[in-house]
């Protein structure tokens, strides 16, 4: 057979994609029901809780029925649903705001991070990599693997501590924990809930050089395990991709060096490496929990911890299914980019 | 320009000790097409390589000569290789599934090879690209520029990497096996249009393959090797009168509808053949 | 080459033991030469026998409090000093060791069961059980693990047991998935048809010819996955989710003493040098099985 086979490019590629959407919705019906089961199998009674122990029995009784936890499980469960279709995640017995309220006022610290962090990753991680792979053997290789290799088994606290101990504490170089000194607390006008975005925004120039030191610590300490994955995934990508025959061929069309490192080995690599970071920036948001503990940075990580100490439900859920919902997206993102953008993948 | 090989041979380090894949080949290569004969292991791909210094990075490679054109290229750095890799020797791979670059277009991937040796803007060497497309003798060059490897045939990925190769309009042309990948219809045409090419341009050609009356009927003169040795030179027409037992012997297995047989001769492996 | 040696690399076994042990030897010859992976392995037995030996090991009794003693230097009484409340910090450690083991093993040793039989089932089972079992999949899949364990952790009462039973049930999805992938590549090979044609019930079938021959990459998984379990244990004890005081388990160490390391800096710091080296340890033996048993996986 002759001739260039049928290609209709796009709507394979479209219906491999919707299955992939389609399957999110059952996912997420999934991640609520395990949410409001787990909610509902607390040992705890909500209604103590929010009451205390010394109320009256008919304002036990008004609250129970308030919160519906008289009726039958299927019925709290749609009550519950009905309640997430509103945007409404309940009160948080710590604060006292609706639940929405308070993860929409510590998200964005937590984006601000884990931001920062995946394009540190990526910057030093690709570059890492790719010259690893290519300089396979080398000390230099050696260096690049043992670092990687021991980022991924490093608790990402004690790493934090560390950190603080010694920029701290003992050098002096870095300031303290939190997103911005006392001095700075509530002098930039919040825009974005990012302090180094809003500080140069508001042209703050004091501010914003705070924030910046204040975001350097935890951001690189978070940064270190994706890089770790990151450099350690790019490196095995680029080998295989370097063992192919078109690289030979390459080579026999005379091509210098950097050319063929880049432009064959590493333009063959990007689609599978954008799924590997996409995956990597998901796992950050169970790295930054831990990471905005020890550095007491105001992101839902924190907020989260906070909620678990203090038994706080309606927070810990609400936490839970948002922080899923991102890693959910996030894994779909994954998914198309890679279903979309590869010209083999038809 | 002439090729000069004295006395090339390639080794391998293998857990089990050194492995010897071509032991002491020697030819001199004019303006003529040379077909280089042999069966799997025989070495025969190794040697097209070395001519260009591509060989992977566990091989250790020696001879006393190696000449390109009166360059050495024993002691040629890489910047002289890559003056010569492309511009003036140009090597065509068995299949082109793998030797073509996936995530590119075959159009960018010709272009690329002009641009690096000749020069110009993109726009220039995109349109010289179809143009060789066109030389290939491929029927719609504009949509075969736009296509990804995948997405063409065996025979029109061959075409494609001769275009490639062609482009910087080299000296000599290598060509390890460029049709065992193809289907049988797809064979002959794909070797007369390097025949044709290589005539039209006066190159040098090396002809790699395991094809024994394949080569005869395409060269001037045949070389075949036998674990990693050169154990018959000859001249194509002479080739019916060749000495070596291992040629004799391939000779002899061929089918012929001239002179049928009652039955197919079996090859016998002589181990002396292998004695250094 | 010794006569064993040479018998187990026979090209020509002569029963199936010689040959599985042979197998087993090679793949031993390989691993030795990766000194990263033997460090590793080294590593990780030190640590099962350390904890495993622990009682022999300590010095003191890792909840005996001395108030007098609060954040002791290093000395020849307590080699590591001692924490908070004056328990010697060495000892501590051992027993800690015992803890983290112990709550990997008894993770591993109802995930991976768990995740096998519902990968092969659904491997091989195909159609709407495959469907449904891995949709259950997707669903544990979907939760960043910490996060969820958290959730669990906080229904349940904060604990170990809570600990234990909120890592497994985020952890055994990949090894459904990927018993499920190999069941797949498996189920449509000759020698599957020949034992079905020859009679055999899908459970034996499952059992005996496929389930093993997924166990080579399980234990891969299993064993890079410890590292990480490891990470994840410490991570809820540091966050007071998992283990609670007094109990030593490392994790927990940590967030009790943090708020020293101004002072006594190797207090929470040792802990946390401990789970470093039992993750590694794990990650590059992982690494170097993986090297001998998967060559392919990423």
């Amino acid at each position: 057979m002759s001739g260039t086979s049928d290609a209709s490019p796009l709507p394979v590629r479209f219906r491999a994609s919707l299955s992939s959407l389609a399957s999110v919705p059952i996912t997420l019906f999934g991640l609520i029901l395990v949410t409001f089961l787990i909610g509902r199998a607390m040992p705890i009674d909500p209604v103590i809780a929010i009451v205390g122990d010394h109320a009256p029995p008919d304002v036990i009784a008004r609250v129970r029925a308030e919160l519906a936890l008289d009726k039958p499980l299927p019925v709290q469960f749609w009550i519950y649903l009905e309640h997430l279709a509103r945007g409404d995640l309940g009160s948080s017995v710590m604060t006292s705001r609706p639940v929405t309220t308070d993860i929409a006022t510590f998200f964005p610290a937590t984006l601000e991070l884990a931001t920062t962090a995946i394009l540190i990753a990526i910057l030093l991680g690709v570059p890492l990599g790719v010259f690893a792979a290519r300089y396979q053997g080398s000390h230099f290789d050696h260096a690049v693997r043992v670092v990687s290799l021991a980022g991924q088994s490093v608790p990402i606290f004690v790493l934090g501590l560390l950190c603080l101990l010694f920029f701290y504490v003992k050098l002096g170089i870095a300031p303290g924990t939190g997103q911005q000194d006392v001095l700075f607390e509530g002098m930039v006008r919040e825009v974005t809930g990012m302090r180094v975005l809003d500080a140069a925004l508001a042209g703050d120039w004091d501010a914003f050089w705070d924030a910046l030191a204040h975001l350097a610590q935890p951001a690189l300490v978070l940064a270190y395990f994706s890089l770790s994955i990151i450099t350690r995934m790019t490196r095995a990508f680029m080998l295989e991709a370097l063992a192919g025959e078109y690289i030979v061929a390459a080579r026999a069309k005379g091509l210098s060096d950097a050319r063929i490192l880049w432009r064959h080995a590493f333009g063959n690599i990007m689609v599978p490496l954008i799924t590997v970071i996409a995956l990597a920036y998901a796992g950050l948001l169970e790295g930054a929990v831990l990471t905005e503990t020890v550095f007491s940075w105001p992101g839902i990580g924190l907020y989260l911890t906070g909620s678990l100490l203090n038994a706080d439900m309606n927070a810990v859920l609400g936490a839970t299914l948002v922080i899923g919902s991102v890693y959910v997206g996030l894994n779909l993102l994954a998914d198309l980019a890679y279903r979309l953008l590869d010209p083999r993948v038809r | 320009m002439e090729v000069i090989v004295r006395n090339l041979r390639i080794a391998f380090t293998s857990p089990q000790g050194p492995v010897d894949a071509v032991r002491g080949v020697s030819f001199t290569l004019g303006e003529e097409k040379l077909g280089i004969v042999g069966e799997s292991g025989s070495g025969k791909t190794l040697t097209g390589r070395a001519l260009l210094r591509l060989l992977p990075r566990q091989a250790k490679l020696e001879a006393d000569r190696l000449e390109f054109d009166g360059i050495d290229l024993l002691e040629a750095d890489e910047r002289t290789l890559r003056r010569i890799r492309g511009k003036r020797a140009g090597l065509i791979f068995q299949d082109p599934k793998f030797s073509l670059n996936p995530v590119m277009t075959a159009g960018a991937q010709i272009a690329e090879a002009w641009r690096a040796h000749r020069g110009g803007t993109s726009r220039a060497a995109h349109g010289a690209a179809i143009d060789l497309l066109a030389q290939v003798q491929i029927r719609d060059p504009k949509r075969v520029a736009g296509a990804y490897p995948h997405e063409l045939s065996g025979g029109m990925g061959q075409r494609v990497m001769i275009a490639m190769m062609l482009a910087p309009d080299p000296e000599l042309l290598i060509a390890d096996e460029p049709t065992s990948a193809l289907d049988a219809t797809v064979q002959a045409e794909i070797l007369r249009l390097i025949e044709a090419l290589v005539s039209r341009r006066g190159m040098a050609l090396i002809l790699i393959s395991h094809d024994l009356p394949l080569v005869s009927h395409f060269c001037d003169r045949v070389l075949v090797m036998y674990g990693g040795r050169v154990v018959e030179e000859c001249n194509a027409a002479s080739l019916a009168r060749a000495k070596h037992p291992y040629t004799r012997g391939l000779l002899d297995c061929l089918p012929s509808l001239a002179r049928p047989k009652r039955q197919l001769a079996v090859l016998k492996r002589d181990p002396s053949w292998l004695d250094p | 080459m010794s006569t064993l040696a040479a018998w187990l690399l026979s090209d020509a076994p002569e029963s199936r033991r010689q040959a599985s042990l042979g197998r087993f030897f090679r793949g031993w010859l390989q691993l030795r030469r990766n000194h990263l992976a033997i460090a590793g392995l080294v590593a990780a037995l030190a640590l099962i026998l350390v904890s495993l030996a622990a009682p022999l090991l300590a010095t003191h009794d890792p909840a005996a409090q001395d108030l007098t003693q609060r954040y002791a230097a290093p000395s020849a009484e307590h080699w590591l000093g001692t924490d908070e409340v004056g328990r010697d910090l060495y000892s501590r450690l051992l027993y800690g060791g015992r803890i983290t083991l112990g709550m990997v093993v008894a993770i591993m040793v109802m995930v991976a069961p768990l995740g096998l039989a519902v990968g092969t089932v659904a491997g091989y089972a195909g159609g709407f059980a495959d469907r449904a079992l891995m949709r259950l999949t997707d669903i544990f899949l979907a939760f960043p693990r910490l996060i969820l364990a958290l959730a669990f952790v906080a229904a349940l009462k904060p604990g170990i047991t809570s600990a234990i039973i909120a890592i497994a049930l985020t952890a055994w999805p990949p090894y459904a998935r990927l018993a499920r992938a190999e069941t797949l590549t498996i189920r449509n090979s000759d020698f599957i048809a020949a034992v079905r044609l020859s009679g055999a019930s899908a459970a034996r079938i499952v059992l005996r010819h496929i389930a093993p021959l997924c166990v080579s990459s399980l234990i891969v998984r299993v064993t890079l996955d410890m590292s990480g379990i490891i990470l994840t244990a410490a991570g809820l004890g540091f966050l007071g989710m998992g283990a609670q005081p007094p109990m030593p388990e490392w994790g927990t160490m940590i967030a009790t003493t943090r708020g020293e390391i101004l002072d006594a800096w190797w207090v929470p710091i040792a802990p946390g040098i401990a789970i470093f080296v039992a993750s590694l340890a794990f990650n590059l033996l992982g690494d170097g099985l993986r090297d001998v048993l998967d060559p392919k996986q990423g």
